[in-house]
């Protein structure tokens, strides 16, 4: 009979104790799980996000905030810039930007206008037709098709979005004011769904997308031209920055735009009356990086705007404040296990007056004390292991069934079979600390006084 | 097979004086005989026989089993020893409770040098008759059933010495004498010397050889 089985018997004979003590064990290596994988998804996820594009231009302020409303739609988007600047970008027959040979892509986002709680930007085709959501992986839709240029009044859901709030192609959804889900905001003039992203792990997933065309002949966000500043019409405000709340909440529902895309076609926002609240800039940094970088210390010299690396943001972002918040969050996750295992001695432990006839016994019958000291150590192993072992389980098994939850609420998605490799860490990290905790009670059992201990009542 | 010369053995009392336990100037037991060890209460009986199964150490003297001296050997040899050459019968049986019948007997051949054999071991209890007790766990085994456990694992390793300390003293009549036809006979069959103590005349009277300790344990005779 091995060594392992004499121990196992004896954690079956305290079978209540065991099992409570391994209970504990296995709770506190699922929390180890839990935040060794989500963070590492999160990590992961974070820094992939940003892969499509490494500049992003914005109005002056911070440029973690501006990073976070524009790529993962959280936070609340800072100023809108001037449209020229989206204009210093691009190049066309007429016009050619100053810094269009510097860019392969220039994406405008227009932010500002939530459905249901979700964000919804403006901006263009290229969006989907162009951009990589992570290497060498492009948008594609699950059904129908990107929003045609021509047409305002079309726009796509990302798969989240779709699933939560039921939405389908062919359905129509009326942006409200305000970035929130107050439900207070006014409501815009409708959408018509023509696509269904497909899942892409990415915030996008819980964002809808309209065609900027359309997002300017909206409600109040056109800025007031240049040369008829006393001119207002009954909605165009003076000079507003495109925070969700900057102006008047006066009630609107009910009354007819004069710009209603029902009422006919419609032209396009003069440029002069439009504004961006970011551009995603795809740079040629690879052919020309000093340049690359020179044009950012450029853009940023300007008295508007900013350009921010978003790697640099969320990479600062992680190692300043996540970083810290991931180890202390890890230390005390550990303390737990440790605590965990002081649980398992303290049961063995207290086991051992009980067990000083058994062990007397196995004496008698000629184990050594190095034997005994070995079968209390196995005994603890497999306790902290076999609770280990399950707490991976459980870990895993939780969140998986969480995950449509955390999905809901971050867009970032957590598989139940997303490891991280200091998992693996885990088995001989137990092995270790089952065997130090272990020595105490071991050691008892080591120095019992075989004639007494046989002398004692069964 | 056996052999005590000059064996002394004392305990230290609270107040740190010496307690002679045993003072044995000589005895010998042959390879395969029965004897029977009588005695009142605290002669000495249970600590001669943890000095002859290696369990304590005397304080001087030889205690020679089977050609090696316990005494001069250290509590680990004293245990591989025990292990392999010596058998211990308890009078409360002594078995562990998480363990079944045949486990049981395989944990007594757990810390010898030989491999457990399931198959000695099933043997052995279906030769004091319980093959249909092999899964039964202790609690589950009537007192004397227990008792016949308890001689299995005694012979598992196939020892050429076996101690039994008072085997009947918890078993009523019928399995009394049950339990001493057990003993003595599979210690003929398996060519093992036995040592057993008893209180019980009706044992006693049943053995060839009768010692009585209090009458060679100088420790207690002078008492």
């Amino acid at each position: 009979m091995s060594l392992w089985k004499i121990a196992w018997r004896s954690i079956e004979q305290r079978a209540l104790a065991s099992w409570l003590t391994a209970l504990s064990m296995a709770l506190g290596v699922a929390l180890v799980v839990w935040v060794l994988v989500i963070h590492s998804v999160v990590d992961d996820t974070f820094r992939r996000t940003a892969q499509g594009y490494d500049l992003i231009v914005g109005a002056k302020g911070g440029g973690l905030q501006l990073v976070l409303n524009t790529v993962f739609h959280l936070s609340r988007p800072i100023n809108n810039i001037p449209y020229s600047y989206y204009q210093e970008f691009t190049e066309d027959a007429q016009h050619r930007g100053k810094y269009a040979r510097y860019v392969t892509l220039a994406i405008p986002y227009c932010l500002g206008d939530s459905y249901e709680g979700y964000r919804v930007v403006g901006t263009t085709p290229r969006m989907f037709d162009e951009f990589e959501y992570a290497k060498d992986r492009r948008y594609e839709f699950a059904q129908g098709r990107n929003f045609k240029h021509e047409n305002f009044f079309e726009g796509v859901v990302g798969s989240l979005v779709a699933r939560q709030t039921g939405l389908k192609v062919g359905d129509a959804f009326n942006p409200t004011h305000g970035v929130t889900d107050d439900k207070i905001g006014h409501k815009h003039d409708a959408f018509t769904v023509v696509g269904i992203l497909a899942p892409t792990g990415t915030p996008n997933d819980r964002a809808l997308f309209v065609n900027i065309e359309g997002f300017y002949l909206l409600e109040k966000h056109a800025k007031d031209p240049p040369a008829r500043n006393t001119a207002k019409t009954e909605h165009q405000h003076d000079e507003h920055a495109h925070d969700e709340h900057q102006h008047d909440e006066h009630a609107h529902d009910g009354h007819d735009h004069e710009h209603a895309h029902a009422q006919g076609p419609r032209k396009p926002l003069p440029d002069d009356q439009r504004e961006v609240t970011a551009i995603l800039l795809r740079t040629k940094q690879f052919d020309n990086p000093i340049r690359a970088m020179a044009m950012s210390n450029e853009i940023n010299d300007e008295p508007l705007v900013q350009a921010v690396k978003p790697s640099v943001e969320i990479f600062t972002l992680f190692d300043s404040i996540v970083g810290n918040l991931r180890l202390l969050l890890f230390v005390l996750a550990v303390l737990v296990v440790v605590v965990a295992a002081i649980g398992v001695m303290v049961s063995i432990y207290n086991s051992m007056n009980d067990r000083r006839r058994d062990i007397a016994i196995m004496r008698s019958l000629g184990a050594r004390r190095s034997t005994v000291m070995v079968v209390i150590l196995l005994e603890s192993i497999l306790l902290s292991l076999g609770g280990g072992m399950a707490g991976v389980v459980v870990g895993h098994a939780t969140m998986g069934l969480i995950s449509p939850w955390i999905v809901a609420q971050t867009g970032v998605a957590i598989g139940m079979f997303q490891f991280h490799w200091l998992e693996l860490a885990l088995i001989p990290f137990l092995i270790v600390l089952a065997t130090v905790v272990g020595f105490l009670p071991a050691t008892t059992a080591y120095g019992t006084d075989v004639a007494k201990a046989l002398s004692l009542a069964p | 097979m056996l052999r005590l010369n000059d064996v002394k053995k004392s305990f230290t009392e609270p107040d740190g004086t010496r307690l002679p336990v045993l003072d044995i100037a000589g005895f010998q037991v042959a390879a395969a005989e029965q004897m029977v060890l009588v005695g009142r209460s605290g002669c000495g009986k249970t600590t001669l026989l943890h000095v002859i199964a290696g369990i304590s150490r005397p304080d001087s003297g030889v205690v020679e089993v089977n050609g090696c001296d316990l005494a001069k050997l250290p509590e680990a040899g004293r245990d591989r020893f025990r292990a392999d050459n010596i058998g211990y019968v308890f009078q409360t049986f002594n078995l562990l409770a998480g363990f079944s019948a045949l486990e049981n007997v395989l944990l007594g051949m757990s810390f010898a040098r030989g491999k457990a054999s399931v198959e000695r071991a099933a043997a052995l209890l279906q030769r004091v008759g319980l093959s249909h007790r092999l899964t039964h766990k202790p609690a589950m085994l009537s007192v004397g059933e227990q008792q016949r456990v308890a001689v299995a694992r005694a012979l598992a390793n196939k020892p050429k010495l076996l101690l039994a300390d008072e085997p009947t003293a918890n078993v009523d009549a019928r399995n009394q004498q049950q339990i001493i036809d057990l003993i003595r006979e599979t210690c003929v069959e398996e060519h093992v010397a036995l040592v057993l103590v008893t209180h019980t005349p009706e044992v006693a009277e049943q053995f060839d050889r009768v010692e009585h300790l209090d009458e060679f344990n100088q420790a207690v005779a002078s008492v």
